[in-house]
C-alpha cells in the first residue's frame, strides 16, 4: 500500500497533557507529525485535534485504534485529502519599499489573494490562506524580494461528509450509549483490512 | 444580631444541609480504598507521601500495608496479588526516585493487562517544575506505561480521581493507573461529601458491543471446519470465562492450546488441552497452527513470541479473533471474522451456535506429534539418564507433591519456560509470570503479592540464579510480613537463556552470562528464612517435600545442569512450523 497524506481528526476531552499522550503514539512508531492543530470543536467542552501524517492506510487505521484507546479520546477519524476541505494560513513580512516599488510583488500578492494585515513604513505583513502548495509557491516567489519573516500554520480541516459532533456527544454522555459510539469504526472496514 | 452571629448561623445551616465532614486529602485517599474494597497495600513511604502514611497510621486496622524493599517490588507484588485474587492491586510510593522505581513494574503490568492503582506522592503544587527535592515529572514519565494517569493538586479532586482510577484499572482490558497527589492536596482539609463509585466516563468505552452477525459468521466457519484449533490467552482469565471456554471447546470438540499468559485457564489434564504455544511451547500446537483450517483466538494478542514469522503464520487458515480490545483486532494477524467484545459474553453466544462435533482424527494428529516431542525432548528432560539434574525433573516432582494445586510464580528465563511447559495446573489464576515484558526480578516480589492474594494456597516461586539477585532484598518483606512463599531457585550458574542463544546463534561466544551467586541458603538464613541446597539427585525428592511441607517461607536451591537448553524452540525469524526439537 502506498503512503499518502492523511488528515486525522480527534475529538477529545480538554485535559492537560493531551498533546503529549497523542504525540507519543506517533513518536513511539517513529512517525513524523507533519502538522498538528488543536482547537475547540463545534461541541462545547470538546477539543478537536487535526493531525496530518504521511503514511499508508494500514498504519493510519492502527494508529487511530490506538488513539481511541486513550481514556480521554472520544473519537478518532482519518480522511484522505479528497475527503476534507482544508486550509493552512501563512503570514509574510516583507519590506514595504519593495511592495511599493516592485510591480511583480504586487502582482504576486494579487495572484495569491494575499491581504495586508499591518502596513508600516519599514515593513508590511501579508496574510494568505490555502493549500500548502500555494503557500509554498508564494513563499518561494517572495524569497527573491527580501522576505524578512515567514510562518505557516498547521492544517485545519473540515470533513466533507461529517454531521458534526453534537449528536454523538449526547450519545457518549448516555450511560448506555448507542452502538456506533461503543464500537471502533475501523473494525467494520473488512474489505480494506491489513494483510502481511 | 451582630455580624458574627449572622455568619455563624449561615455556616451552621449550610452544614446541616450538606452534612459534610472535614477530611484531609490523605484521609480521602484511604476512605476511597476502603470504599473500593481494598484490604492490602504494597508500598514504601517517603517525604512527599508522608501525609498519606500519617493517615494510614489510623487506618491500620482496616488496611494492611506491606512494606516492600523497593518500589519495583511493590508493583510486582501488586501484580501477583491481582493475578491470584482477581482484584485491583494497590501501590503507594513517594515522589522522585520512589515514583521512577515504579516504571518497570508499570510497564510489566501494562503489557500483561494487570489491574493496578498506584498512588504516588508529589512535591507541593507551588514547587512543580522547579526541580524541587525529589521532584520528577511522574505523569509524563509514566504516560506510555499506564492505561491512564492523573495529577491531583487539590484535595477536592481526590474522591473523583480515585473512583475513575479504579474504574479504568479494572474494566475493559485491565491495566495500571497512576494517581500523583501533591503534598499540599494530601494535607488540605476539604468538605468531604462521600465516595461515589465510578461506572461511566463519557470518553471511555471499556468494551465494544457484541455483534451477533460476527458471532454467527464465526459459528458457521467453525461448523464447516475439519481442523479447527483454539488458542486461548489471559483474556479468558481476566473475563472470568474459564467455564465458558471449556463448554465451547467441549461442545465443538476443538483442541485448544494456551499462551504463556493463558496457562491455567483450562486445566492441564483436560483431554482437549494440547499444550502451550510459542517460542518454547509444545511441538504439536506450533506445527499444527500451520495446518489447521480455522484458527480461533480467544483473549490473546498474537505476540511475536507466539507467532514467529508473521508472513508464514497460519496463512492457510481462516482466523476468528475474540478480543475485548479493538486495537488488537488485525494488529498482527488479519481476522477473517472479528468477534470483538468480552469473551464472557461472546463465548456462550458462540457455544450456542456451534454443532456438537468430535474431531477425533485431528486431535489424534496433536497426540501423535506430542509423542514425537515426548520421545525427543520431554522424556529425557523429566527422567534424565545422566547424573546432571534438569529443571524439568524438579518441576515433575513438584507436580507430584502439590498435585497441580499450587500457584506457580516464575521469574524470566529458562526456568520460566521449563516451569510453564511442565507445571500442572488444576485451577485458574495459578500461573503468575512476566509474559509480555519479560522482567527479570519479577518472581520474588510477585510471589509475595500472589500469596497475599490467596493466602490459603501453596505459592511456589520458581526463580533462576540471575533473576533472584535482581530483587533478592524482598526476602526482607517476607521476613517482616510472613508471606509463606516457597522459593525454588533453579541454579545453573549462568544467565541461562542468554547463554542458550549465545550457544545456538553466536558460536558459543559466552559473553557475560557467567554469573556467580552468593550462598543463597546463608542469605535466607540472614532473613530468618530456612532453606537448603541440593546438589545430588538422591536428595531432591526429600528436599522438595520439606519445602512444600514447611509451614512458612522456605528457600530451596537446586543445582541443575549448567548448559542445558530449553527445547523445542522456534528460532527468531522462523515460522512456527520450523520449530526445532533439538
Amino acid at each position: 500500500m502506498e503512503k499518502q497524506e492523511y488528515t486525522i481528526t480527534l475529538y477529545t476531552e480538554n485535559s492537560i497533557g493531551m498533546i503529549g499522550r497523542i504525540s507519543t503514539i506517533f513518536s513511539r512508531r517513529k512517525i513524523n507529525i507533519e502538522s498538528l492543530n488543536t482547537s475547540p470543536s463545534e461541541a462545547e467542552g470538546i477539543h478537536r485535534f487535526t493531525i496530518v501524517i504521511h503514511e499508508t492506510e494500514d498504519v493510519v487505521r492502527k494508529l487511530c485504534r490506538q488513539i481511541e484507546k486513550q481514556v480521554e479520546v472520544l473519537k478518532a477519524y482519518y480522511n484522505t485529502n479528497d475527503e476534507v476541505i482544508w486550509q493552512e494560513q501563512a503570514l509574510y513580512k516583507v519590506p514595504t519599499e519593495i511592495v511599493t516599488q516592485k510591480a511583480p510583488v504586487e502582482r504576486l500578492l494579487r495572484q495569491y489573494g494575499a491581504s495586508a494585515v499591518v502596513i508600516r513604513n519599514d515593513y508590511t505583513v501579508f496574510e494568505t490562506a490555502g493549500h500548502r502548495e500555494e503557500i509554498d509557491a508564494l513563499t518561494e516567489a517572495l524569497a527573491e524580494y527580501n522576505l524578512i519573516e515567514f510562518v505557516r500554520s498547521a492544517r485545519i480541516a473540515i470533513i466533507k461528509d461529517s454531521e458534526g459532533f453534537h449528536k454523538k456527544l449526547k450519545e457518549f454522555e448516555e450511560a448506555e450509549p448507542a452502538a456506533e459510539v461503543v464500537e471502533n469504526r475501523y473494525l467494520d472496514k473488512q474489505d480494506k483490512v491489513f494483510t502481511m | 444580631m451582630n455580624t458574627l452571629e449572622i455568619t455563624t448561623n449561615i455556616a451552621s445551616s449550610q452544614q446541616e444541609e450538606k452534612a459534610t465532614t472535614q477530611l484531609s486529602g490523605s484521609q480521602a485517599v484511604l476512605e476511597a480504598l476502603l470504599a473500593e474494597g481494598v484490604d492490602t497495600i504494597f508500598g514504601y513511604p517517603g517525604g512527599a507521601i508522608m501525609p498519606i502514611y500519617d493517615a494510614l497510621y489510623d487506618y491500620n486496622d482496616r488496611l494492611k500495608h506491606i512494606l516492600v524493599r523497593h518500589e519495583q517490588g511493590g508493583v510486582h507484588a501488586a501484580q501477583g496479588y491481582a493475578r491470584t485474587s482477581g482484584r485491583v492491586g494497590v501501590v503507594f510510593a513517594t515522589s522522585g526516585p520512589g515514583a521512577t522505581n515504579l516504571v518497570t513494574g508499570l510497564a510489566d503490568a501494562q503489557i500483561d493487562s494487570n489491574p493496578i492503582v498506584c498512588i504516588t506522592g508529589q512535591v507541593f503544587a507551588h514547587l512543580l517544575g522547579t526541580d524541587a527535592f525529589q521532584e520528577t515529572d511522574v505523569i509524563n514519565i509514566t504516560t506510555p506505561v499506564t492505561k491512564w494517569n492523573y495529577q491531583v493538586t487539590d484535595a477536592c479532586e481526590i474522591p473523583t480521581a480515585l473512583a475513575k482510577a479504579f474504574h479504568i484499572a479494572r474494566t475493559g482490558r485491565p491495566g495500571p493507573v497512576l494517581i500523583d497527589i501533591t503534598k499540599n492536596a494530601q494535607l488540605q482539609l476539604f468538605a468531604y461529601e462521600g465516595y461515589n463509585v465510578c461506572n461511566h466516563i463519557r470518553s471511555y468505552r471499556p468494551k465494544p458491543i457484541v455483534r451477533k452477525e460476527y458471532v454467527e459468521q464465526a459459528a458457521a466457519l467453525i461448523n464447516e471446519a475439519q481442523k479447527p484449533f483454539v488458542l486461548f490467552g489471559q483474556g479468558v482469565i481476566l473475563g472470568k470465562a474459564e467455564a465458558d471456554l471449556k463448554a465451547f471447546i467441549e461442545k465443538a470438540g476443538i483442541p485448544a492450546a494456551a499462551t504463556v499468559m493463558g496457562l491455567s485457564a483450562l486445566e492441564t489434564d483436560h483431554p482437549l488441552h494440547v499444550g502451550m504455544l510459542g517460542m518454547h511451547g509444545n511441538y504439536a500446537p506450533n506445527v499444527l497452527t500451520n495446518e489447521c483450517d480455522v484458527l480461533i483466538a480467544i483473549g490473546m494478542r498474537f505476540d511475536d513470541r507466539v507467532t514467529g514469522r508473521l508472513d508464514k503464520y497460519a496463512k492457510q487458515a481462516k482466523v476468528i479473533h475474540l478480543d475485548i480490545d479493538p486495537a488488537e483486532i488485525d494488529k498482527n494477524v488479519k481476522a477473517t471474522v472479528p468477534v470483538w467484545g468480552d469473551c464472557k459474553e461472546t463465548l456462550p453466544l458462540l457455544t450456542k451456535l456451534v454443532a456438537h462435533r468430535e474431531h477425533t482424527e485431528w486431535l489424534a494428529r496433536f497426540r501423535q506429534l506430542e509423542q514425537e516431542e515426548i520421545n525427543e525432548v520431554i522424556h529425557e528432560e523429566l527422567n534424565p539418564t545422566t547424573d546432571v539434574m534438569t529443571m524439568g525433573e524438579v518441576i515433575k516432582i513438584l507436580n507430584e507433591l502439590t498435585g497441580g494445586d499450587a500457584v506457580i510464580v516464575t521469574d524470566v528465563g529458562q526456568h520460566q519456560m521449563v516451569a510453564c511447559r511442565y507445571a500442572k495446573f488444576n485451577r485458574s489464576k495459578s500461573n503468575v509470570t512476566s509474559g509480555g515484558l519479560g522482567t527479570m526480578g519479577f518472581g520474588l516480589p510477585a510471589a509475595i503479592g500472589a500469596w497475599h492474594g490467596t493466602p490459603d494456597r501453596t505459592v511456589v516461586a520458581i526463580i533462576g540464579d540471575g533473576g533472584i539477585q535482581m530483587t533478592i532484598q524482598e526476602l526482607g518483606t517476607i521476613m517482616q510480613f510472613g508471606a509463606k512463599v516457597k522459593i525454588l531457585i533453579l541454579n545453573n550458574s549462568f544467565l541461562g537463556m542468554v547463554r542458550q542463544w549465545q550457544q545456538l546463534f553466536h558460536d558459543k561466544r559466552y559473553s557475560f552470562v557467567n554469573i556467580t551467586s552468593p550462598d543463597f541458603v546463608t542469605v535466607a538464613k540472614g532473613y530468618n528464612i530456612p532453606g537448603r541446597s541440593v546438589k545430588e539427585r538422591s536428595d531432591l525428592q526429600q528436599a522438595l517435600q520439606e519445602m512444600v511441607d514447611h509451614d512458612g517461607a522456605f528457600l530451596l536451591e537446586v543445582m541443575v545442569g549448567k548448559e542445558n537448553n530449553v527445547f523445542p524452540m522456534v528460532p527468531q525469524g522462523s515460522s512456527v512450523s520450523e520449530i526445532r526439537l533439538k
